[in-house]
C-alpha cells in the first residue's frame, strides 16, 4: 500500500491497447464444425475450460492436419470478461501453425507476453492474470484429447482449488515462473483461493489435502535452495572471479542467506548489497546494514568481521567488506 | 449520448443543491460553534437543514438525527458502540445481520466476531428478502442488536422493517436500519415504524458525498465514535460540514417532495427498460416490482459475463454496475446474488441498472437499443451459445462454488 494504490478501481486503464482492440474486435471468435474438418481430411479437437458458473469459460477449436500433427486452424468461444476474451484470441493466434506438440508448451505468460504492447509493461493487472492461465490450461487439455492421454499428464493430478480447478502443477509452475511472493498474488494469477478460500489455509469450512500457505511455503523454500545451491556451487569452484555481477551478488546473497542473516534478524537488523566493484587485488562488495544493525557498534566489528570472514571462505579470498 | 444508469452507486448532485450549498464555503464560514457572528451566521441555513430532513423521514422532536460522514461511518458508529455499550459493557454478546448487508455493516460485524462477538448472517429468499419470521426466530435473550437494511442496494429489494421493527420492539432488542437505498426512493416514515437507529447517505439522493446521517430514536444512549469537542450535543464531534449539512437538507428535501408522482414518473421509464430487456431470450429480473425500489432492476443475461457487458455498455457511454467476480478486485462472487441462491450463474452474468429522477425517456430508449446490441455480440462470442459440442473428454463439469 501507498501512494499509488489510494484510488482503486482503475482496471480497465491498466489494460493495454492490444487487449482493449481485441475485446472489441477478437479475431479468431468463431467455430469450427466436425463435419467441415472432417471433409477436408483433418481432425477437429474441442476443449472446454472452466464454466459459466465459474465465472468464466472458454472453448477452444483445433483443426488439425493428421499427418504432421499441425494445428491449420484455431477458434475461440469465451464466456468471459475482455481479458479473457482477449487473452482467448492471442491463444489461438498462437497455436495456429504449431504442431500439437509445440503447442503444448505455450504458458500462460507467453499469452500475456503476447498481449503486452511494450515488452516491459504487463498488459493487464495482476487480478486479471487468471484469465490467461486459462488459456493454458485449455491448450492442455485439448492436447490431452489428440494425444489420447489425460490432460493432467502435463502437470501433476492433484487439484488443490476445486471452485477454480487449480491443480498443485499448476500452481508450483505459476510461483516459479512470476517469483509469486503471497497468497494473494497466488489468487490474482491463478484464482486459487478466491472462491470459497478454504485451500487457502487450514480452518476453513472444508477441510482441504492441500494449502496455499503450504505450497507457497514449500516452493519458495526449492526456489531458495536451487538459488543457494546454484551459487554455492559456483562458489565452490573457486570461479567467483569470473562470474558476472548479478552472479556475484546473487552468489553473495546466497551465502549471506545462508549463514549470516538469520543473526542479524534475530537482533531485528538486516543487511543488503548495494554493490561489486572487481580491482587487480581485491573484490569489495559495498553492503548497506538495515534495521537494528544501522548504527550497532559491532556492525563495524565483530559482525562485520564474521561477515568479511565467511564470504571470503565460501566465495573468494580477495573479497572485502565495506560498510557504506 | 451519455447515459448514467448507476444511481445506486451514488447520483449526480443536483444543480439547485449545489446553489444552495454555495454561499457557505466563502461568503459564511464561520464555525457555528464559535459565539461570534460569523459563526452564528450559519445558524439559520443549518436549523433550516435540520428541520428538512426530520421532516422528510417523519422524526420527532425527541428524535437526534446526527450528522456524519457518510453512511459507513453511521452503520460502524451503531455496530461498534453498541459492542462497547450491551456487549463489552453489559450482558449481551450477540448481533443479528444478513448475508446481504452493505460491506461497511458485514466487515464491521466479522471485525466485531474478531473481538468475541457472536453475529449472526440471515439469509435471504429467491426474491433477495430476509423475512420477517427468520429474523424473530434467531434473536435469543443474548442479542444486544438487529442490524438489517430498508432496501438492497444490488436488487433494490425492500425489506419488512415494519415488522421486523414491531418484533425487535416485542423483544426488548435494539434495531438499526441501514436506510440509505429506501431514503429518497420510496416513502421512510419514523413515525409509522419502529426503528432505534437509521443510516442515511445524501450522495444516494442528489446530494453532495461526504455527508451523511444516523438517526437515533428518542435520543437514546450510544456512545459517541467520534470523541473531541462535544459537537453536535456531544453525539459526533468534528466542526459541522455546515455546505453540506445545508446541501444534505436541500437534497432530501427535493428527493422526498411530491414522492408518488416523481416515484410513478421514475417507475414507468424503469418498468419500460425492464419489459424491453425482458424481451431477449434467457434472461431474468431479481424480485417482483411490487415490492422493489422503483428505480432498480438487476438483469441475469444467459452466457453475458457481467464485466464483458459492463465494458461494451461503456462504450456505448452507458454506466452500469454488476456483482461479477472478475470485475470485483478481489475476485469474490457477489455476496448478495449468491445469497439469493437461485443459480449461481446469476453471480456472474448480473448487471444492475438503477435509474434516477433525471433520467430521460431519450435515454432509456437508446440503452435499450445499445443493451440489446451488446447482448448479441456478447452471445455471438460466449461458449454458451456454441454449436459445436467438445470432443469426448473435453467437457467440463459444473462449477462448485462453495458457499454457504
Amino acid at each position: 500500500m501507498a501512494k499509488a494504490d489510494m484510488l482503486g478501481a482503475s482496471l480497465w486503464d491498466a489494460y493495454s491497447n492490444k487487449v482493449t482492440t481485441l475485446m472489441n474486435n477478437p479475431q479468431h471468435q468463431g467455430e469450427i464444425f466436425e463435419a467441415d474438418a472432417e471433409s477436408r481430411g483433418h481432425k477437429l479437437i474441442v476443449a472446454d475450460f472452466g464454466a459459466e458458473s465459474c465465472g468464466d469459460a472458454v472453448r477452444l477449436y483445433w483443426e488439425i492436419d493428421p499427418s504432421n500433427d499441425k494445428i491449420i486452424n484455431s477458434k475461440f468461444k469465451s464466456f468471459g470478461c475482455g481479458t479473457a476474451i482477449a487473452s482467448s484470441d492471442v491463444m489461438t493466434e498462437l497455436c495456429i501453425g504449431k504442431t500439437v506438440q509445440e503447442a503444448v508448451k505455450i504458458t500462460n505468460i507467453d499469452v500475456e507476453m503476447a498481449l503486452r504492447d511494450t515488452p516491459d509493461v504487463p498488459a493487464v493487472p495482476p487480478q486479471k492474470m487468471h484469465c490467461s492461465v486459462m488459456a493454458y490450461d485449455v491448450i492442455k487439455k485439448a492436447a490431452g484429447l489428440y494425444m489420447g492421454v489425460d490432460a493432467e499428464s502435463f502437470e501433476t493430478e492433484i487439484i488443490v482449488c476445486e471452485c477454480a480447478r487449480v491443480s498443485l502443477g499448476t500452481l508450483r509452475e505459476v510461483i516459479r515462473l512470476n517469483d509469486l511472493k503471497t497468497v494473494e498474488q497466488i489468487t490474482d494469477y491463478t484464482k486459487a483461493g478466491g472462491f470459497c478460500k478454504s485451500c487457502i489455509k487450514p480452518g476453513g469450512h472444508e477441510a482441504r489435502e492441500w494449502y496455499l500457505v503450504d505450497i507457497l511455503a514449500d516452493t519458495r523454500k526449492e526456489m531458495d535452495e536451487e538459488k543457494m545451491k546454484l551459487a554455492a556451487d559456483a562458489g565452490a569452484g573457486g570461479k567467483f572471479e569470473e562470474m558476472t555481477l548479478v552472479q556475484q551478488i546473487k552468489a553473495v546473497d546466497a551465502i549471506v542467506d545462508e549463514n549470516v542473516r538469520q543473526f542479524l534478524i534475530m537482533d531485528g537488523g538486516d543487511m543488503e548489497v548495494i554493490d561489486i566493484k572487481k580491482g587487480d587485488d581485491y573484490i569489495d562488495i559495498y553492503i548497506r546494514y538495515l534495521g537494528a544493525c544501522n548504527g550497532c557498534s559491532s556492525s563495524s566489528t565483530g559482525t562485520l568481521y564474521a561477515i568479511e570472514a565467511t564470504l571470503k571462505e565460501k566465495l573468494s579470498s580477495k573479497i572485502r567488506v565495506l560498510p557504506i | 449520448m451519455q447515459v448514467y444508469l448507476d444511481n445506486n452507486a451514488t447520483t449526480m448532485v443536483d444543480p439547485t443543491v449545489v446553489e444552495a450549498m454555495l454561499p457557505y464555503f466563502s461568503e459564511i464560514y464561520g464555525n457555528p460553534n464559535s459565539l461570534h457572528k460569523f459563526g452564528t451566521a450559519s445558524h439559520p441555513a443549518l436549523r433550516n437543514a435540520i428541520n428538512k430532513v426530520y421532516t422528510a423521514i417523519g422524526a420527532s422532536d425527541n428524535d437526534d438525527i446526527v450528522f456524519t460522514s457518510c453512511a459507513t461511518e453511521s452503520n460502524n458508529w451503531v455496530l461498534q458502540s453498541v459492542w462497547i455499550d450491551h456487549i463489552v459493557n453489559g450482558e449481551k454478546n450477540h448481533i443479528v445481520t444478513t448475508e446481504v448487508e452493505h460491506p461497511s455493516v458485514l466487515a464491521t460485524c466479522r471485525f466485531l466476531e474478531e473481538q468475541g462477538v457472536k453475529v449472526t448472517y440471515l439469509p435471504v429468499n429467491s426474491e433477495g428478502v430476509v423475512e420477517a419470521h427468520t429474523v424473530k426466530s434467531f434473536i435469543t435473550e443474548k442479542t444486544a442488536l438487529v442490524s438489517i437494511m430498508w432496501a438492497s442496494n444490488e436488487t433494490g429489494m425492500v425489506f419488512p422493517i415494519k415488522e421486523i421493527g414491531e418484533i425487535c420492539k416485542a423483544k426488548g432488542v435494539l434495531f438499526h436500519t441501514d436506510g440509505v437505498q429506501a431514503v429518497g426512493k420510496i416513502p421512510v416514515n419514523l413515525s409509522e415504524v419502529h426503528v432505534d437507529f437509521m443510516s442515511m447517505s445524501a450522495h444516494k439522493f442528489h446530494g453532495p458525498k461526504g455527508i451523511g446521517a444516523l438517526y437515533i430514536k428518542n435520543s437514546q444512549a450510544l456512545s459517541p465514535l467520534m470523541h473531541g469537542g462535544a459537537h453536535m450535543g456531544g453525539r459526533r464531534s468534528g466542526t459541522l460540514n455546515v455546505p453540506y449539512i445545508v446541501g444534505m437538507g436541500q437534497a432530501i428535501e427535493l428527493a422526498t417532495m411530491n414522492m408518488p408522482e416523481t416515484m410513478a414518473k421514475i417507475r414507468a421509464k424503469r418498468d419500460r427498460l425492464e419489459d424491453a430487456l425482458l424481451e431477449l431470450s434467457d434472461t431474468f429480473v431479481v424480485g417482483n416490482r411490487e415490492n422493489r425500489t422503483p428505480n432498480t432492476i438487476l438483469i441475469s443475461i444467459k452466457g453475458v459475463e457481467g464485466e464483458g457487458m459492463l465494458w461494451d455498455l461503456n462504450n456505448g457511454q452507458i454506466g452500469a454496475s454488476t456483482g461479477s467476480a472478475c470485475a470485483s478486485e478481489d475476485l469474490e462472487a457477489n455476496t448478495v446474488m449468491l445469497a439469493i441462491g437461485a443459480d449461481n450463474e446469476l453471480a456472474h452474468t448480473g448487471i444492475r441498472l438503477s435509474l434516477s429522477r433525471f433520467t430521460t425517456d431519450a435515454e432509456v430508449d437508446y440503452t435499450i437499443s445499445h443493451f440489446k446490441n451488446a447482448v448479441g455480440r456478447l452471445r455471438n462470442i460466449s461458449s454458451s451459445f456454441a454449436i459445436q459440442k467438445p470432443t469426448k473428454g473435453g467437457e467440463v463439469q459444473e462449477c462448485e462454488l462453495h458457499h454457504h
